[in-house]
């Protein structure tokens, strides 16, 4: 796929702002390949083209890095790319389950789009919300504690438009190309929005405060006698 | 077959001498805790002026005399690693923040950074100031979106604040920090690795020597810290050396995460000194989930040879477990109870290895890739007692033999589930297929049933405490 004059220019000179993030140009690629990524939905032959150019590498060193990361797609993937955690501790509780039911209730193979381009499958390996296990992504928010049921739920109501938040993120889902811009370093204005902390993720702390447990040591004298002088 | 260990934990019983000490937890209830003001409210940046005011090696001697060790698995100590940076060498320094969470049951940086990321940030300004850095890095894996939205928050925030860029709060110290997300790869948690991938290249690891303190990161003076690692220093600057080495065991002092996860009634993020024990923490957690008992867990991640309830009074820091043939690693305690099929869980993990690999060293590369083949072959019913030898002899010709610690940790749950649950193995190949039914171990398995606590043993799990 070919970038338009208008794309081309845009991307340049948002290349040259992530650029200027790092003391040496080469540290861009990982952000730049976001950025080309937001911009198509995957990485095409043109995206690569473009990253090389404005690094000085050649086509074959920036395939070379895109393969060897998971998150770049090489094809369209849907508008909201859904990951089921398939590793050990989500598998068995119920993440096996959930991707059988998705796989043959959306009939695509991995990182495959369905027809009408809304949704995508991948199986991911352990995304860190281990006890709010099975976990699922869409476009790598969290959709924690949920079953084959919830799961076949959340894809069809992603898929009629309708409005799915996160259980554990920003308060609007956004697309696909939209995370891959903010995994270029471009955020968007959700970061107030959505939640903090889950159950689990307060459960020890809920208990310390029941039982008035706390560390018990009170700080060091004011900052400005010195430090520990 | 019963697989069934006689040690039920006790769900109602809350140990009297042990307390969980919140401290990077303690305000994480607090709606606003990811922003300035509500990290400023529970006392947020008052450690960076103390910190600012001290010479830069005194930091790093107060960092060394808490007896902080590594949080991200390893356990080397901070203060030394600060001190393994060469000064008054001419060339630049850096800090990089390692939030690459990614060890199979690890799952305390990302809450972290999602309810506290400016304790990240304060602890990152006083370490770069340790060190003489003046550029750092938050390298923060990418399949996390609203924890990369909150850092980069924090940092715009700090920037505000006048507690990033030139001139901090009149120091005349100066350090910007890029939050740069990685994009898939479990090996870029391994530092060199990370480095590598920091630098744009394929994250595949270098060998050492030279270390990252000597030649890191564009081949200059680099400490890489865990995010837990780093956010624990505002609290040793605040309140004293003394007061963090207060808690925990004499070599293993301070406080930490521990991640409770898997068949466990309340799952969830506990801190507590180091040296508490799986029975103390069950305890609080409400022990197995209702009806069922211990069979298996990890440590510390994946990566750490499993225990089984023998080891239920394990004190959980560095020497004891590796006195007890594991590793503390991450404190991921993943627990399984006896529905669960130890070979299953064990081809799952493999089957991660090998995807992850970095393709580096010919052992780990292809050692994973056959281990994966037996493990699925002898899952299926389809493998022999010769297997099971088969699949130490590769172990063997991993452990030690790869660049990095990957290959290492990746025969960790091999050789320990067929230490402890061998015949499970070999009754698998007796009866030609799985004796276990994956619906029973599910969230919500065997949901028809609902008597609470109800065991049928062996059975399916008939009521969520959930």
């Amino acid at each position: 796929m070919a970038f338009t004059e208008q794309q081309r220019a845009d991307l340049t000179a948002q290349a040259a702002e992530i650029i200027a993030r790092y003391p040496k140009p080469r540290s861009a690629l990982l952000p730049l390949l976001h950025l080309v990524q937001a911009a198509e939905g995957f990485v095409s032959a043109g995206g690569i083209a473009f990253c090389a150019g404005q690094l000085g590498l050649s086509e074959a060193e920036v395939t070379a890095v895109v393969s060897f990361y998971t998150m770049y797609k090489r094809r369209p993937v849907g508008e909201y790319h859904v990951g089921v955690c398939t590793n050990t501790l989500c598998a068995i509780m119920g993440g096996d389950a959930i991707h059988a039911e998705l796989r043959s209730h959306l009939g695509v193979e991995a990182d495959e789009a369905t027809p009408d381009g809304k949704l995508s499958l991948e199986r991911i390996e352990c995304n860190a919300g281990c006890d709010y296990a099975p976990v699922v992504m869409v476009n790598w928010e969290f959709f924690d504690d949920q079953t084959p049921e919830s799961a076949r739920k959340l894809v069809d109501g992603l898929r009629a438009g309708d409005d799915i938040t996160p259980t554990r993120g920003a308060s609007r889902l956004v697309t696909w190309r939209e995370a891959a811009r903010i995994l270029a370093g471009y955020p968007d204005d959700q970061a107030t929005t959505g939640h903090t902390a889950g159950q689990p993720t307060l459960a020890g702390l809920r208990i310390a405060r029941e039982n008035g447990w706390t560390p018990d040591e009170p700080p060091l004298p004011a900052a400005d006698d010195g430090g520990r002088s | 077959m019963t697989p069934v260990p006689s040690n039920p934990v006790p769900s109602n019983t809350v140990p009297s001498n042990t307390v969980l000490t919140p401290v990077l937890t303690a305000h994480w209830d607090e709606p606003d805790s990811f922003t300035l003001a509500g990290y400023r409210r529970a006392g947020g940046y008052q450690a960076l002026p103390r910190a600012l005011a001290m010479p830069p090696d005194d930091i790093i001697a107060m960092v060394k005399e808490s007896g902080l060790r590594g949080r991200g698995g390893a356990g080397f100590p901070t203060g030394m690693k600060w001190g393994f940076i060469p000064q008054g060498d001419g060339k630049p320094h850096y800090l990089v923040v390692n939030a690459d969470e990614s060890e199979p049951g690890t799952c305390k940086d990302i809450p972290t950074m999602l309810a506290s990321p400016h304790s990240l940030v304060e602890g990152a300004i006083i370490a770069a100031c340790a060190i003489r850095a003046n550029q750092a890095f938050i390298y923060v894996r990418g399949e996390v979106l609203h924890v990369i939205r909150r850092l980069h928050h924090a940092v715009a925030e700090a920037y505000e604040a006048g507690y990033l860029g030139a001139n901090i709060l009149g120091s005349g110290f100066d350090l910007d920090i890029v939050v740069h997300a990685g994009a898939g790869a479990y090996e870029c948690g391994e530092e060199t690795a990370l480095l590598d991938s920091l630098e744009g290249y394929r994250g595949q690891p270098r060998l050492k020597p030279p270390f990252p303190a000597i030649e890191g990161l564009y081949a200059c003076p680099t400490v890489v810290n865990n995010v837990e690692s780093i956010a624990s220093v505002p609290y040793i600057v605040a309140h004293g050396a003394a007061a963090f080495a207060a808690l925990g065991t004499e070599k293993s002092k301070g406080f930490g995460i521990f991640s409770l996860s898997g068949h466990v009634t309340t799952p969830g993020q506990y801190e507590a000194p180091l040296g508490v024990t799986l029975r103390e923490l069950l305890s609080l957690a409400g022990g197995v989930r209702a009806g069922h008992q211990l069979k298996f867990w990890t440590p510390g991640g994946s990566s750490t040879p499993i225990f089984t309830d023998e080891h239920l009074d394990v004190r959980l820091d560095f020497e004891s477990v590796g006195a007890a043939g594991s590793m503390l690693g991450t404190r991921a305690l993943q627990i399984f109870d006896e529905t669960t099929c130890v070979v299953r869980a064990t081809l799952r993990w493999m089957e991660f290895y090998k995807h992850e690999s970095c393709g580096k060293c010919t052992p780990c590369r292809e050692g994973t890739y056959w281990i994966v083949q037996l493990l699925d072959s002898l899952e299926r019913g389809e493998g022999s007692d010769a297997d099971l030898d088969k699949l130490l002899d590769i172990c063997d010709n991993i452990l030690g033999r790869a660049f990095c610690p990957f290959g290492d940790g990746a025969v960790s749950p091999v050789v320990s589930s067929i230490k402890y649950f061998r015949d499970e193995f070999i009754e698998h190949s007796k009866r030609g297929g799985c004796p276990f039914d994956p619906a029973a171990s599910t969230l919500r398995g065997g949901s028809q049933g609902s008597s609470p606590g109800a065991n049928t043993a062996g059975g399916s799990w008939r009521s969520s405490a959930r």
